[in-house]
Protein backbone atom coordinates (compact mmCIF):
# COMPACT_ATOMS: atom_id res chain seq x y z
CA UNK A 1 0.00 0.00 0.00
CA UNK A 2 2.83 1.85 0.77
CA UNK A 3 4.80 1.84 -2.20
CA UNK A 4 1.62 2.45 -4.46
CA UNK A 5 0.49 5.60 -2.39
CA UNK A 6 4.04 6.97 -2.75
CA UNK A 7 3.67 6.75 -6.82
CA UNK A 8 -0.02 8.10 -6.78
CA UNK A 9 1.56 11.40 -5.12
CA UNK A 10 4.49 11.62 -6.90
CA UNK A 11 2.58 11.10 -10.05
CA UNK A 12 0.20 13.88 -8.82
CA UNK A 13 2.76 16.51 -8.03
CA UNK A 14 4.20 16.15 -11.28
CA UNK A 15 1.15 16.52 -13.16
CA UNK A 16 0.62 19.45 -10.41
CA UNK A 17 4.22 20.78 -11.37
CA UNK A 18 3.75 20.36 -15.49
CA UNK A 19 0.15 22.14 -15.15
CA UNK A 20 2.01 25.31 -13.26
CA UNK A 21 4.99 24.80 -16.14
CA UNK A 22 2.93 25.35 -18.68
CA UNK A 23 0.63 27.86 -17.83
CA UNK A 24 3.87 29.90 -17.23
CA UNK A 25 5.20 28.80 -20.34
CA UNK A 26 2.36 29.82 -22.74
CA UNK A 27 2.00 32.94 -21.05
CA UNK A 28 5.34 33.83 -21.71
CA UNK A 29 4.83 33.25 -25.39
CA UNK A 30 1.49 35.10 -25.99
CA UNK A 31 2.58 36.82 -28.27
CA UNK A 32 3.69 33.95 -31.09
CA UNK A 33 0.69 31.93 -30.29
CA UNK A 34 -1.75 34.67 -30.74
CA UNK A 35 -2.93 34.18 -34.43
CA UNK A 36 -3.82 37.43 -35.33
CA UNK A 37 -3.94 41.32 -33.94
CA UNK A 38 -7.35 43.28 -34.24
CA UNK A 39 -6.67 46.79 -35.71
CA UNK A 40 -7.10 48.20 -32.09
CA UNK A 41 -4.42 45.93 -31.03
CA UNK A 42 -2.18 47.05 -33.87
CA UNK A 43 -2.54 50.69 -33.14
CA UNK A 44 -1.69 50.02 -29.81
CA UNK A 45 1.25 47.64 -30.41
CA UNK A 46 2.66 50.21 -32.81
CA UNK A 47 3.92 48.14 -35.13
CA UNK A 48 7.21 48.57 -37.40
CA UNK A 49 6.50 48.34 -41.30
CA UNK A 50 8.94 45.01 -41.71
CA UNK A 51 7.54 43.02 -39.76
CA UNK A 52 4.78 40.45 -41.32
CA UNK A 53 1.62 40.09 -39.25
CA UNK A 54 -1.68 38.81 -39.59
CA UNK A 55 -4.76 41.52 -39.17
CA UNK A 56 -8.43 39.64 -38.21
CA UNK A 57 -11.19 41.65 -37.53
CA UNK A 58 -14.91 41.98 -39.96
CA UNK A 59 -15.12 43.33 -43.61
CA UNK A 60 -16.59 46.47 -43.02
CA UNK A 61 -19.65 47.59 -44.60
CA UNK A 62 -19.22 49.25 -47.97
CA UNK A 63 -15.17 49.12 -47.85
CA UNK A 64 -14.81 46.80 -50.60
CA UNK A 65 -13.39 48.29 -53.97
CA UNK A 66 -12.56 46.43 -56.78
CA UNK A 67 -10.53 47.83 -59.52
CA UNK A 68 -12.17 46.01 -62.47
CA UNK A 69 -9.09 45.19 -64.65
CA UNK A 70 -6.71 43.93 -61.91
CA UNK A 71 -7.27 41.58 -59.15
CA UNK A 72 -6.50 44.14 -56.98
CA UNK A 73 -8.79 44.95 -53.74
CA UNK A 74 -9.49 47.60 -51.41
CA UNK A 75 -11.65 47.20 -48.01
CA UNK A 76 -11.32 47.76 -44.39
CA UNK A 77 -11.02 45.74 -41.60
CA UNK A 78 -12.72 46.72 -38.41
CA UNK A 79 -13.20 45.66 -34.67
CA UNK A 80 -15.72 47.83 -34.42
CA UNK A 81 -13.55 50.25 -32.58
CA UNK A 82 -11.16 50.38 -35.08
CA UNK A 83 -10.61 50.06 -38.60
CA UNK A 84 -7.63 49.33 -41.07
CA UNK A 85 -7.52 49.75 -44.82
CA UNK A 86 -6.18 46.69 -46.56
CA UNK A 87 -5.10 46.57 -49.90
CA UNK A 88 -4.34 42.91 -51.93
CA UNK A 89 -4.08 41.07 -55.15
CA UNK A 90 -4.85 38.10 -55.44
CA UNK A 91 -7.67 34.72 -55.21
CA UNK A 92 -10.03 35.87 -52.14
CA UNK A 93 -12.03 32.66 -50.57
CA UNK A 94 -15.89 31.81 -51.16
CA UNK A 95 -17.15 33.33 -47.86
CA UNK A 96 -15.38 36.72 -48.18
CA UNK A 97 -17.81 39.52 -48.18
CA UNK A 98 -18.56 42.31 -46.45
CA UNK A 99 -19.90 41.77 -42.77
CA UNK A 100 -17.71 38.34 -42.82
CA UNK A 101 -15.32 37.74 -40.53
CA UNK A 102 -10.97 37.67 -41.83
CA UNK A 103 -7.77 37.35 -41.30
CA UNK A 104 -5.53 38.67 -43.27
CA UNK A 105 -1.25 38.40 -43.52
CA UNK A 106 0.93 40.49 -44.19
CA UNK A 107 2.83 44.27 -43.67
CA UNK A 108 1.29 47.17 -42.31
CA UNK A 109 3.04 50.55 -43.96
CA UNK A 110 2.25 53.95 -43.73
CA UNK A 111 -1.26 52.78 -42.12
CA UNK A 112 -2.26 50.51 -44.99
CA UNK A 113 -2.05 46.97 -44.76
CA UNK A 114 -0.38 45.39 -47.25
CA UNK A 115 -2.03 41.73 -47.62
CA UNK A 116 -0.67 39.05 -49.65
CA UNK A 117 -2.79 36.63 -48.43
CA UNK A 118 -6.52 36.98 -47.08
CA UNK A 119 -8.50 34.46 -45.38
CA UNK A 120 -11.82 34.35 -44.38
CA UNK A 121 -12.94 33.37 -40.65
CA UNK A 122 -16.36 32.24 -40.15
CA UNK A 123 -18.26 31.72 -36.59
CA UNK A 124 -19.42 28.44 -34.69
CA UNK A 125 -23.16 28.91 -35.54
CA UNK A 126 -25.06 26.16 -37.37
CA UNK A 127 -28.47 26.73 -38.65
CA UNK A 128 -30.24 26.25 -42.34
CA UNK A 129 -30.70 29.18 -44.73
CA UNK A 130 -34.35 29.27 -43.66
CA UNK A 131 -33.98 29.94 -39.88
CA UNK A 132 -31.36 32.31 -40.81
CA UNK A 133 -34.06 34.03 -42.92
CA UNK A 134 -36.54 34.22 -40.48
CA UNK A 135 -34.03 35.43 -37.82
CA UNK A 136 -33.24 38.38 -40.47
CA UNK A 137 -37.12 38.96 -41.29
CA UNK A 138 -38.33 39.10 -37.32
CA UNK A 139 -35.12 41.58 -36.91
CA UNK A 140 -33.82 39.23 -34.38
CA UNK A 141 -30.69 38.95 -36.36
CA UNK A 142 -28.73 41.93 -35.29
CA UNK A 143 -29.59 41.00 -31.45
CA UNK A 144 -28.43 37.53 -32.49
CA UNK A 145 -24.94 38.85 -33.94
CA UNK A 146 -24.52 41.06 -30.73
CA UNK A 147 -24.68 38.45 -28.57
CA UNK A 148 -22.11 36.40 -30.66
CA UNK A 149 -19.40 39.32 -30.13
CA UNK A 150 -17.45 38.08 -26.71
CA UNK A 151 -14.77 39.80 -27.52
CA UNK A 152 -13.62 38.69 -30.91
CA UNK A 153 -15.65 40.36 -33.15
CA UNK A 154 -14.37 38.00 -36.24
CA UNK A 155 -16.27 35.61 -34.88
CA UNK A 156 -19.41 37.00 -35.89
CA UNK A 157 -21.72 35.66 -38.08
CA UNK A 158 -22.02 36.20 -41.54
CA UNK A 159 -24.55 38.50 -43.37
CA UNK B 1 -34.61 15.50 -50.13
CA UNK B 2 -35.06 18.17 -53.11
CA UNK B 3 -33.18 17.79 -55.95
CA UNK B 4 -31.16 14.83 -58.42
CA UNK B 5 -28.88 12.45 -57.44
CA UNK B 6 -26.25 14.43 -59.71
CA UNK B 7 -27.05 17.34 -57.41
CA UNK B 8 -26.75 15.27 -53.99
CA UNK B 9 -23.23 14.24 -55.91
CA UNK B 10 -22.01 17.94 -56.66
CA UNK B 11 -22.44 18.53 -52.66
CA UNK B 12 -23.41 22.80 -54.06
CA UNK B 13 -19.86 22.56 -56.10
CA UNK B 14 -17.64 21.20 -53.47
CA UNK B 15 -17.81 17.81 -54.10
CA UNK B 16 -14.23 17.27 -54.45
CA UNK B 17 -14.10 18.48 -50.51
CA UNK B 18 -16.78 16.79 -48.87
CA UNK B 19 -16.88 13.33 -50.35
CA UNK B 20 -13.12 12.79 -49.65
CA UNK B 21 -13.16 13.27 -46.06
CA UNK B 22 -15.70 10.84 -46.10
CA UNK B 23 -13.70 8.48 -48.04
CA UNK B 24 -10.64 9.08 -46.53
CA UNK B 25 -12.44 8.58 -42.74
CA UNK B 26 -13.96 5.52 -43.93
CA UNK B 27 -10.48 3.58 -45.14
CA UNK B 28 -8.82 5.02 -42.27
CA UNK B 29 -11.61 3.25 -40.13
CA UNK B 30 -12.06 0.33 -41.71
CA UNK B 31 -8.71 0.04 -41.68
CA UNK B 32 -7.82 0.07 -38.00
CA UNK B 33 -10.87 -2.41 -37.54
CA UNK B 34 -9.49 -4.86 -40.07
CA UNK B 35 -5.84 -4.88 -38.54
CA UNK B 36 -6.81 -5.00 -35.12
CA UNK B 37 -9.24 -8.23 -36.59
CA UNK B 38 -6.18 -9.16 -37.82
CA UNK B 39 -4.05 -9.20 -35.13
CA UNK B 40 -6.80 -11.02 -32.68
CA UNK B 41 -7.60 -14.07 -35.57
CA UNK B 42 -3.71 -13.82 -35.53
CA UNK B 43 -3.05 -14.38 -31.62
CA UNK B 44 -5.97 -17.02 -31.19
CA UNK B 45 -4.65 -19.29 -33.79
CA UNK B 46 -1.30 -19.54 -32.49
CA UNK B 47 -2.78 -19.89 -29.02
CA UNK B 48 -4.86 -22.91 -30.80
CA UNK B 49 -1.73 -24.25 -32.67
CA UNK B 50 0.35 -24.14 -29.06
CA UNK B 51 -2.24 -25.69 -27.33
CA UNK B 52 -2.74 -28.35 -29.71
CA UNK B 53 1.27 -28.81 -29.93
CA UNK B 54 1.33 -29.29 -26.15
CA UNK B 55 -1.66 -31.58 -26.13
CA UNK B 56 0.61 -34.00 -28.77
CA UNK B 57 3.49 -33.47 -26.89
CA UNK B 58 1.26 -34.99 -23.61
CA UNK B 59 0.40 -38.04 -25.59
CA UNK B 60 2.82 -39.47 -28.21
CA UNK B 61 1.40 -42.56 -28.69
CA UNK B 62 -2.31 -40.74 -28.55
CA UNK B 63 -4.45 -40.04 -31.82
CA UNK B 64 -3.54 -36.86 -33.77
CA UNK C 1 -12.16 -11.89 -21.63
CA UNK C 2 -15.65 -13.50 -20.97
CA UNK C 3 -17.24 -9.73 -20.65
CA UNK C 4 -15.68 -8.98 -23.40
CA UNK C 5 -16.99 -11.75 -25.56
CA UNK C 6 -20.21 -11.18 -24.51
CA UNK C 7 -19.77 -6.77 -25.51
CA UNK C 8 -18.33 -7.55 -28.74
CA UNK C 9 -21.18 -8.32 -30.83
CA UNK C 10 -23.47 -5.70 -29.07
CA UNK C 11 -20.30 -3.13 -29.85
CA UNK C 12 -20.46 -3.83 -33.44
CA UNK C 13 -24.08 -4.21 -34.05
CA UNK C 14 -24.61 -0.27 -32.42
CA UNK C 15 -21.16 0.45 -34.18
CA UNK C 16 -23.27 -0.33 -37.44
CA UNK C 17 -26.30 0.90 -36.52
CA UNK C 18 -25.67 4.56 -35.46
CA UNK C 19 -22.84 4.42 -38.55
CA UNK C 20 -25.86 3.80 -41.33
CA UNK C 21 -28.26 6.38 -39.18
CA UNK C 22 -25.77 8.94 -38.83
CA UNK C 23 -24.61 8.52 -42.48
CA UNK C 24 -27.69 8.98 -43.44
CA UNK C 25 -28.83 11.90 -42.22
CA UNK C 26 -25.34 13.50 -42.42
CA UNK C 27 -25.30 12.86 -46.49
CA UNK C 28 -29.25 12.97 -47.06
CA UNK C 29 -31.45 14.41 -44.21
CA UNK C 30 -29.85 17.37 -43.11
CA UNK C 31 -29.87 20.77 -44.78
CA UNK C 32 -27.05 23.04 -45.58
CA UNK C 33 -25.59 25.28 -43.91
CA UNK C 34 -26.39 28.87 -44.34
CA UNK C 35 -22.88 30.28 -44.17
CA UNK C 36 -21.10 27.22 -45.19
CA UNK C 37 -23.27 25.17 -47.63
CA UNK C 38 -23.26 21.44 -48.37
CA UNK C 39 -19.39 21.84 -46.81
CA UNK C 40 -21.12 21.47 -43.68
CA UNK C 41 -21.47 17.94 -44.19
CA UNK C 42 -17.70 17.83 -43.06
CA UNK C 43 -18.41 19.01 -39.40
CA UNK C 44 -20.38 15.23 -38.96
CA UNK C 45 -16.61 13.45 -39.40
CA UNK C 46 -14.46 16.10 -38.35
CA UNK C 47 -16.37 16.97 -35.15
CA UNK C 48 -17.05 13.56 -34.07
CA UNK C 49 -13.26 12.64 -34.84
CA UNK C 50 -12.07 15.25 -33.06
CA UNK C 51 -13.71 14.29 -29.92
CA UNK C 52 -12.75 10.96 -30.25
CA UNK C 53 -9.08 12.11 -30.36
CA UNK C 54 -9.26 14.12 -27.32
CA UNK C 55 -11.30 11.00 -25.60
CA UNK C 56 -8.88 7.87 -26.80
CA UNK C 57 -6.16 10.26 -25.40
CA UNK C 58 -7.49 10.60 -21.58
CA UNK C 59 -8.32 6.62 -21.52
CA UNK C 60 -5.28 6.08 -22.22
CA UNK C 61 -3.34 8.28 -20.01
CA UNK C 62 -5.53 7.39 -17.38
CA UNK C 63 -5.15 3.54 -18.06
CA UNK C 64 -1.73 3.93 -18.56
CA UNK C 65 -1.26 6.03 -15.10
CA UNK C 66 -3.26 3.64 -13.34
CA UNK C 67 -1.20 0.97 -14.65
CA UNK C 68 2.44 2.66 -13.42
CA UNK C 69 0.42 3.66 -10.23
CA UNK C 70 -1.36 0.69 -9.44
CA UNK C 71 0.03 -2.16 -11.63
CA UNK C 72 -2.97 -3.50 -12.76
CA UNK C 73 -2.91 -5.59 -15.69
CA UNK C 74 -5.68 -4.55 -17.84
CA UNK C 75 -5.35 -1.26 -17.40
CA UNK C 76 -2.37 -1.32 -19.39
CA UNK C 77 -3.75 -3.72 -21.91
CA UNK C 78 -6.13 -0.94 -22.19
CA UNK C 79 -4.27 2.18 -23.12
CA UNK C 80 -1.85 0.11 -25.43
CA UNK C 81 -5.15 -0.81 -27.68
CA UNK C 82 -6.64 2.55 -26.96
CA UNK C 83 -3.20 4.62 -28.65
CA UNK C 84 -3.60 2.64 -32.33
CA UNK C 85 -7.72 4.12 -32.11
CA UNK C 86 -6.95 7.41 -30.81
CA UNK C 87 -3.94 8.08 -33.91
CA UNK C 88 -6.23 6.98 -36.45
CA UNK C 89 -9.07 9.28 -35.40
CA UNK C 90 -6.33 12.31 -34.77
CA UNK C 91 -5.53 11.61 -38.19
CA UNK C 92 -8.87 11.76 -39.66
CA UNK C 93 -9.54 14.77 -37.48
CA UNK C 94 -6.54 17.13 -39.13
CA UNK C 95 -7.47 15.55 -43.06
CA UNK C 96 -11.01 16.29 -43.02
CA UNK C 97 -10.09 19.56 -41.16
CA UNK C 98 -7.88 20.34 -43.77
CA UNK C 99 -10.71 19.36 -46.47
CA UNK C 100 -12.74 21.86 -44.61
CA UNK C 101 -10.19 24.59 -43.94
CA UNK C 102 -9.26 25.01 -48.05
CA UNK C 103 -13.23 25.78 -49.18
CA UNK C 104 -14.33 27.79 -46.33
CA UNK C 105 -10.98 29.19 -44.91
CA UNK C 106 -8.87 29.54 -48.19
CA UNK C 107 -6.09 27.55 -47.03
CA UNK C 108 -5.31 23.62 -46.54
CA UNK C 109 -3.71 24.20 -43.04
CA UNK C 110 -2.37 27.20 -40.90
CA UNK C 111 -0.38 27.10 -37.88
CA UNK C 112 -3.10 28.10 -35.26
CA UNK C 113 -2.84 27.35 -31.75
CA UNK C 114 -5.47 24.74 -32.14
CA UNK C 115 -4.47 22.55 -35.11
CA UNK C 116 -1.03 22.66 -33.92
CA UNK C 117 -1.64 21.11 -30.87
CA UNK C 118 -4.22 18.65 -32.69
CA UNK C 119 -1.05 17.71 -34.48
CA UNK C 120 1.16 17.17 -31.07
CA UNK C 121 -1.48 15.37 -30.11
CA UNK C 122 -0.64 12.94 -32.82
CA UNK C 123 3.02 13.00 -32.30
CA UNK C 124 1.96 12.18 -28.28
CA UNK C 125 -0.10 8.78 -29.87
CA UNK C 126 2.93 8.13 -32.29
CA UNK C 127 5.47 8.45 -29.42
CA UNK C 128 3.78 6.37 -27.23
CA UNK C 129 3.43 3.22 -29.48
CA UNK C 130 6.73 3.57 -29.94
CA UNK C 131 8.21 3.99 -26.70
CA UNK C 132 6.04 0.69 -25.26
CA UNK C 133 7.65 -1.09 -28.12
CA UNK C 134 11.18 0.39 -27.83
CA UNK C 135 12.06 -2.27 -24.57
CA UNK C 136 13.09 -5.03 -24.84
CA UNK C 137 11.58 -5.58 -21.42
CA UNK C 138 7.66 -4.78 -22.37
CA UNK C 139 7.35 -3.55 -18.66
CA UNK C 140 9.65 -1.04 -19.07
CA UNK C 141 8.24 0.62 -22.29
CA UNK C 142 4.61 0.60 -20.78
CA UNK C 143 6.16 2.67 -17.89
CA UNK C 144 8.05 4.95 -20.38
CA UNK C 145 4.75 4.80 -22.39
CA UNK C 146 2.85 5.89 -19.26
CA UNK C 147 4.98 8.91 -18.51
CA UNK C 148 4.83 10.53 -21.89
CA UNK C 149 1.11 9.89 -21.39
CA UNK C 150 0.23 11.62 -18.95
CA UNK C 151 3.00 14.43 -19.37
CA UNK C 152 0.87 14.95 -23.11
CA UNK C 153 -2.06 15.22 -20.97
CA UNK C 154 -2.00 19.08 -20.74
CA UNK C 155 -2.45 19.25 -23.91
CA UNK C 156 -5.98 18.40 -23.99
CA UNK C 157 -7.14 21.24 -22.15
CA UNK C 158 -4.76 23.28 -24.54
CA UNK C 159 -6.61 22.03 -27.70
CA UNK C 160 -9.88 22.33 -25.58
CA UNK C 161 -9.39 25.80 -24.71
CA UNK C 162 -6.81 27.28 -27.46
CA UNK C 163 -9.97 28.95 -29.26
CA UNK C 164 -10.92 30.82 -26.06
CA UNK C 165 -7.51 31.52 -24.42
CA UNK C 166 -6.37 33.06 -27.99
CA UNK C 167 -7.12 34.58 -30.91
CA UNK C 168 -7.17 31.75 -33.72
CA UNK C 169 -8.37 30.92 -37.47
CA UNK C 170 -10.34 27.87 -35.84
CA UNK C 171 -13.64 29.34 -34.42
CA UNK C 172 -15.01 29.13 -30.75
CA UNK C 173 -16.67 25.56 -30.09
CA UNK C 174 -20.37 24.88 -30.95
CA UNK C 175 -21.80 22.59 -28.90
CA UNK C 176 -19.86 22.08 -25.61
CA UNK C 177 -20.07 25.83 -24.50
CA UNK C 178 -22.00 28.54 -22.07
CA UNK C 179 -25.51 29.77 -22.85
CA UNK C 180 -25.79 26.25 -24.79
CA UNK C 181 -25.51 24.93 -28.62
CA UNK C 182 -24.71 27.06 -31.37
CA UNK C 183 -26.00 24.20 -33.82
CA UNK C 184 -29.57 23.92 -35.02
CA UNK C 185 -31.41 20.68 -34.39
CA UNK C 186 -31.43 19.58 -37.91
CA UNK C 187 -27.82 19.40 -37.15
CA UNK C 188 -27.28 18.12 -34.31
CA UNK C 189 -28.90 14.86 -35.04
CA UNK C 190 -26.40 13.69 -37.48
CA UNK C 191 -24.15 15.14 -35.19
CA UNK C 192 -24.68 13.18 -32.03
CA UNK C 193 -25.78 10.07 -34.62
CA UNK C 194 -21.55 10.11 -35.76
CA UNK C 195 -20.23 10.91 -32.49
CA UNK C 196 -22.26 7.67 -30.37
CA UNK C 197 -21.53 5.76 -33.86
CA UNK C 198 -17.49 6.47 -33.57
CA UNK C 199 -17.60 6.16 -29.45
CA UNK C 200 -19.51 2.64 -30.23
CA UNK C 201 -16.55 1.51 -32.86
CA UNK C 202 -13.65 2.55 -30.14
CA UNK C 203 -15.31 0.24 -27.72
CA UNK C 204 -15.63 -2.46 -30.56
CA UNK C 205 -11.73 -1.72 -31.96
CA UNK C 206 -10.59 -1.66 -28.09
CA UNK C 207 -12.40 -5.21 -27.36
CA UNK C 208 -10.57 -6.35 -30.44
CA UNK C 209 -7.75 -5.42 -29.39
CA UNK C 210 -7.70 -5.92 -25.77
CA UNK C 211 -8.45 -9.58 -26.36
CA UNK C 212 -5.73 -9.83 -28.86
CA UNK C 213 -2.76 -8.52 -26.44
CA UNK C 214 -4.44 -10.70 -23.61
CA UNK C 215 -4.32 -13.58 -25.92
CA UNK C 216 -0.78 -12.64 -27.01
CA UNK C 217 0.15 -12.58 -23.40
CA UNK C 218 -0.88 -16.35 -23.48
CA UNK C 219 0.92 -17.40 -26.21
CA UNK C 220 4.10 -15.87 -24.43
CA UNK C 221 3.99 -17.45 -21.12
CA UNK C 222 3.03 -20.77 -22.32
CA UNK C 223 5.76 -20.73 -25.13
CA UNK C 224 8.07 -19.63 -22.05
CA UNK C 225 6.86 -22.75 -20.28
CA UNK C 226 7.48 -24.87 -22.90
CA UNK C 227 11.07 -23.55 -23.31
CA UNK C 228 11.96 -24.58 -19.74
CA UNK C 229 10.35 -27.58 -20.77
CA UNK C 230 7.95 -27.31 -17.98
CA UNK C 231 4.89 -28.59 -20.14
Amino acid sequence: MKRKHKRLTFVAIGLLALGVATALILTAFEDSIVFFYSPTQMIEQDVPPDRRLRLGGLVEENSVARTDNSGFVRFKVTDMVHSTPVVYEGILPDLFREGQGVVAEGRLIDGVFRADEVLAKHDENYMPPEVADALKESGKWEEFKGAMTQGDPSAMPAN
Amino acid sequence: MQGSIGEWLDMGGYAAYVWPVYGIAFAVLIGAFIHSLRSLRGEEAALDNLLRTIQLEREPDGEA
Amino acid sequence: MKLSRMLLPWAGGLTLLLGIAGLWFALFDSPPDYQQGETVRIMYVHVPAAWMSLFCYVVMAISAGVGLIWKHPVADVAAKGSAPIGAAFTIVTLISGAFWGKPMWGKWWVWDARLTAELVLLFLYLGYIALIHAFDDPKRGLKAGAVLALVGLINVPIIKFSVDWWTTMHQPASVVKMGGPAIDASMMVPLLLMAFAFKAYYIYVLLLRMRAEVTAGKVRALRLRQAHGAV
